[in-house]
């Protein structure tokens, strides 16, 4: 496996990271804590992608208002991303069709993948970190 | 090969802090070694050194401990998780001016990097959580 | 890539995704409730046998004998230890645990 791992200009290691959310938005604090290694992640130069499977779809969602629950609305963070360079967010067609969901009803642009892609794609992480 | 672990859930409540355990004392009975366990989400109330079960249970927290003061295991609580849930340590007690700290011997609190920092330095990254 | 359930399939879909999202040649290890899916009889099961040709179960024994179901585990699936799921994480390139 460390054979194919690639170096940076640096020396530092790359590795392909895969932040995998699986959770709806609110309920738990997944989605919100699981955003936080994301943006922290950005800071060490790796090879990251975010991919939304099962209700982890619902994170994505347009027309957040979280004023009635007096929680934090995290939406425009998916939006901030990008100035991350955190450019690479996966959704996988088969949660989101499941849910009556297609790509207008999310906040920020997505790369639609089938799930035998997605699981390709994960297949060839070297680190997947799960919520 | 070297393991690191995430653990997402506090004690008692769910099997994944002793899942965690359970998995590291067998890497490092193989021979294997622990750069590190990260505790996230509610998993960092698994540092809470008022932590006070039944006699007849097991001890949690401090097996953590143990497992840290004879293996030299780096065991990481993240700040940011921690300071919601009133985890603190005794800088974090006089940084935020609270009258208490309440972190276990063996474990320190630090950032979310060392997360990121675990999933590149070892060869292998293991999750438990809910 | 070695898959790791911990949830119940009779609660939770963690086992569906998994199922769905494991390439051909993948391993699944069954740890705390997901032990239940590799028990004769349960829904669990049937999906596990459906998916024997292309994947490779294990489950952890302790788990099993901790919920009382070590005697009716289903033909085809491995039972490991701690030390073996060492052992399938060491062995596997990445892991992937369905939370």
């Amino acid at each position: 496996m460390s054979d194919e791992i690639e170096m940076e200009e640096g020396g530092g290691v790359v590795k392909k990271f895969m932040f995998l959310n699986r959770k709806a938005p609110y309920g738990t604090i997944y989605a919100l804590e699981g955003l936080e290694v994301v943006l922290i992640s950005a800071a060490f130069e790796q090879d990251v992608c975010m991919a939304f499977v099962d209700d982890g779809v619902y994170q994505l969602m347009k027309d957040v208002d979280t004023s009635g629950i007096e929680m934090k609305n995290f939406s425009k963070t998916y939006r901030a991303l990008e100035g991350y360079d955190i450019e690479k967010l996966y959704v996988e067609r088969e949660s989101m069709e499941l849910r009556g969901l297609t790509e207008d009803d999310f906040i920020v642009d997505v790369t639609v993948l089938s799930s035998a892609e997605l699981a390709a794609l994960m297949a060839e992480q070297d680190v997947v970190i799960s919520h | 090969m070297k393991f690191a672990i995430l653990v997402n859930e506090g004690p008692y409540t769910h099997q994944a802090s002793d899942s965690a355990y359970q998995f590291a004392k067998a890497a490092l009975a193989k021979g294997h070694e622990l750069f590190r366990v990260f505790f996230y989400h509610d998993g960092v109330n698994n540092a809470s050194r008022l932590t006070v079960p039944p006699q007849d249970d097991r001890h949690i927290v401090n097996r953590w401990s143990a497992l840290a003061q004879e293996h030299g295991i780096d065991l990481v609580v993240c700040i940011a998780a921690a300071q919601r849930r009133g985890m603190l340590d005794e800088n974090e007690m006089k940084r935020q001016g609270k009258d208490a700290n309440n972190i276990a011997p063996g474990f320190r609190i630090s950032g979310l990097g060392q997360l990121v920092e675990a999933g590149i330095q070892a060869d292998r990254l293991v999750t438990f959580g809910d | 890539m070695l898959h790791i359930v911990n949830k119940s399939p009779t609660e939770r879909n963690s086992l569906d995704s998994c199922l769905r999202l494991a390439t051909d040649g993948s391993a699944v290890l069954l740890i705390e409730d997901a032990v239940y899916a590799a028990t004769r009889g349960n829904p669990g099961s049937t999906k596990l046998q459906a998916a024997m040709g292309r994947l490779k179960f294990y489950a952890l024994e302790p788990d099993l004998k901790a919920r009382g179901v070590a005697a009716r585990v289903m033909d085809g699936v491995t039972l490991v230890d701690y030390g073996g799921f060492v052992d399938l994480v060491a062995e596997h390139r990445n892991c992937q645990s369905w939370l």
